[in-house]
């Protein structure tokens, strides 16, 4: 029996020291505490060894494009469930958990763009929404922004980062590798340049179809680019992977990539290249 | 020599003993004989004609299914290989040659898997590395300067995931034969006789008539990897293949394949004669109908096909 009961201190709601979520950053690969101001300023890259994190569509268009000259096409497009795909995670679920969790309707935007006063084409993928992972929206934007591309005689700009095909989509997803491949083949037959940038990460599907047909293939330095996933590789494999295996840096050693640029000096490579690619 | 019977042929295997033991039992009882057989070949149908998916897919990769050279041994002639990729090395997951169907010359580009263990070693299990693709790909630009028509052979789990594979860019490979094959300028026909292994099985398969053995699958992934990512272990499998809608009559449904070729009742390694003339007639068929098209309509044809793939709402 007890005498004594413990009295019961309420406080109401644990008192917590307010501190904005997302002010300060830490760098994965330095460790180094960055305010976000100063990380955003520096196209979010880290100031003290230049890692470079991940951007939105958005962010990554503003660093490239004239300013203001964006104009996005197909804004609205969606995804269905086609296969009314049920699996533990019913695919419209997801869809929906992504569309509330990033504002974002699909995983790329496309659209018209000037780059240092040269009209041109731009995809730019979104890794937040599924991986950006390429299914029939993904698919049908890009090939509409190519074909436009090849009409207008501009050239065209995708800036790739995916964990590859949709599975939710089945093959219809595996179909948008050949439908945005036969768009870039129609766009090169016309003698249109197509500058493709690789981006952290870029893999399976993507890989294997548009992302490495640029006639110029430009990647973000330390970004994973490959086909098969590393640990599907060491599996079968049953050896460690080479160091720095599917990095950007490997490939250029590899022949895959043309060149590895720092994003602050994309813009300026990008004019460069259509200013020597482009009859005026 | 019978094949190998799966899990889901038990029941009928046993009704077959059954049959068997009547027989030798009581081989004057002719009227119990006949009912019984008959009803064996009522659950015969029944079974083979509802399929599950997974039991398609088990039936695809069944050790005793034809591959792609029982398929070239019956349906060709004066076939001559070719080897190589004139770049790094000859991949034998994808033999490849000059060879005759009928009247029409051609050029024939397989995936082959091996029966045996030895023969696996050889053939990578059907995996093909960047060189088979390449290969593929030099091929194709011989049969657009000889006019003929390329006609390819699909039968792969997928493009090889290996250290080398990756280090001569293995999705380059695969990449740059969906741009081409979208603009060769000759027919091409696509057939899927066992695994239509994602991208290693698109890579060879871009083509004016995209043809599937009705126990075949397509799948952007394997339903063992769909399985691992989604329901976090492979034994799921059999859900994923649900799921995925791989099926030849699945990819009908979705307007992704042009055509099925039926096979025998349980499968094509029943009888191999049997599916090789099934096949050996829808390529002749549609060599048929492919070779009365300008090539400009082909071509056009063939990009307005892939075109309209995609199901999305806006």
């Amino acid at each position: 029996m007890t005498i004594f009961r413990r009295p019961s201190l309420k406080f109401g709601a644990k008192r917590k020291r307010e501190i904005p979520e997302g002010l300060w950053k830490k760098c994965p690969q330095c460790s180094e505490m960055i305010h976000h101001l100063a990380l955003e300023e520096n196209l979010n890259v880290c100031p003290k060894c230049e890692h470079h994190f991940s951007l939105s569509a958005k962010e990554r268009i503003s660093t490239i494009v004239d300013e203001g000259s964006f104009i996005e096409m197909d804004s609205e497009m969606s995804s269905v469930d086609p296969l009314e795909f049920q699996g533990v995670a019913a695919y419209k679920e997801r869809l929906e958990t992504y569309q509330k969790k990033t504002g974002l309707i699909e995983a790329v935007r496309t659209g018209n763009a000037m780059i240092g006063g040269y009209p041109v084409g731009l995809a730019v993928m979104d890794f937040q929404f599924l991986a950006a992972s390429l299914g029939s929206v993904v698919g049908e934007k890009i090939t509409r922004i190519i074909e436009e591309s090849t009409a207008a005689r501009q050239p065209i700009i995708i800036i790739s980062a995916s964990g590859g095909a949709r599975m939710y989509e089945g093959a219809l997803s595996l179909m948008q590798m050949a439908k945005t491949s036969g768009a870039l083949a129609r766009h090169s037959e016309a003698r249109l340049p197509f500058i493709s940038i690789l981006t952290h990460p870029t893999m399976g599907g993507v890989t294997a179809s548009f992302a490495v047909l640029g006639d110029v293939i430009l990647a973000e330095p330390k970004s994973m680019i490959g086909f098969a996933g590393p640990r599907v590789i060491r599996e079968i494999a049953h050896q460690d992977l080479p160091e720095g295996f599917q990095t950007a840096e490997f490939l250029l050693e590899h022949g895959l990539i043309d060149e590895i640029v720092p994003r602050a000096q994309m813009r300026n490579i990008l004019i460069t290249i259509l200013s020597l690619l482009v009859e005026k | 020599m019978t094949p190998l019977p799966l899990d889901f042929e038990q029941p009928l295997l046993e009704l077959e003993k059954c049959l068997d033991d009547l027989i030798s039992r009581t081989p004057e009882d002719t009227h119990r004989i006949s009912v019984m057989q008959e009803k064996l070949e009522l659950m015969r149908v029944d079974l083979y004609k509802n399929l599950t998916p997974w039991q398609r897919v088990q039936i695809a990769r069944h050790p005793s299914r034809p591959y792609a050279l029982d398929y070239l041994e019956r349906c060709f002639t004066d076939f001559v290989e070719l080897h190589g990729d004139r770049c790094f090395g000859d991949d034998k997951a994808m033999p490849a040659g000059i060879a005759r169907i009928g009247k029409y010359r051609c050029v024939i580009i397989m995936q082959q898997k091996g029966r045996n263990v030895k023969e696996n070693v050889l053939r990578n299990f059907g995996s093909p590395h960047p060189e088979g693709y390449r290969k593929a790909l030099r091929l194709m630009r011989l049969a657009e300067k000889f006019s003929l028509p390329v006609i390819t052979f699909i039968d792969t789990p997928g493009a090889y995931p290996g250290i080398g594979a990756e280090e001569r860019h293995i999705a380059e490979s695969i990449a740059v034969n969906l741009r081409e094959m979208m603009l060769l300028k000759v027919p091409i026909i696509s057939v899927i006789l066992g695994e239509g292994g994602s991208g290693g099985a698109l890579g060879i398969g871009v083509s004016d008539k995209s043809l599937m053995l009705e126990n075949a699958y397509y799948s952007v992934i394997s339903p063992e990897g769909c399985a691992a990512i989604l329901w976090k272990h492979r034994k799921h499998a059999p859900e994923a293949a649900a799921a995925l809608k791989l099926t030849a009559q699945d990819l009908t449904d979705l307007k992704l394949i042009d055509g099925i070729v039926p096979e025998p009742l349980g499968g094509a390694h029943h009888n191999a004669s049997m599916a090789a003339t099934a096949v050996r007639h829808a390529i002749i068929e549609a060599l048929e109908e492919l070779e009365k098209k300008s090539l400009p309509d082909l071509l056009e044809e063939r990009y307005a096909k892939f075109r309209k793939m995609g199901i999305f709402s806006e």
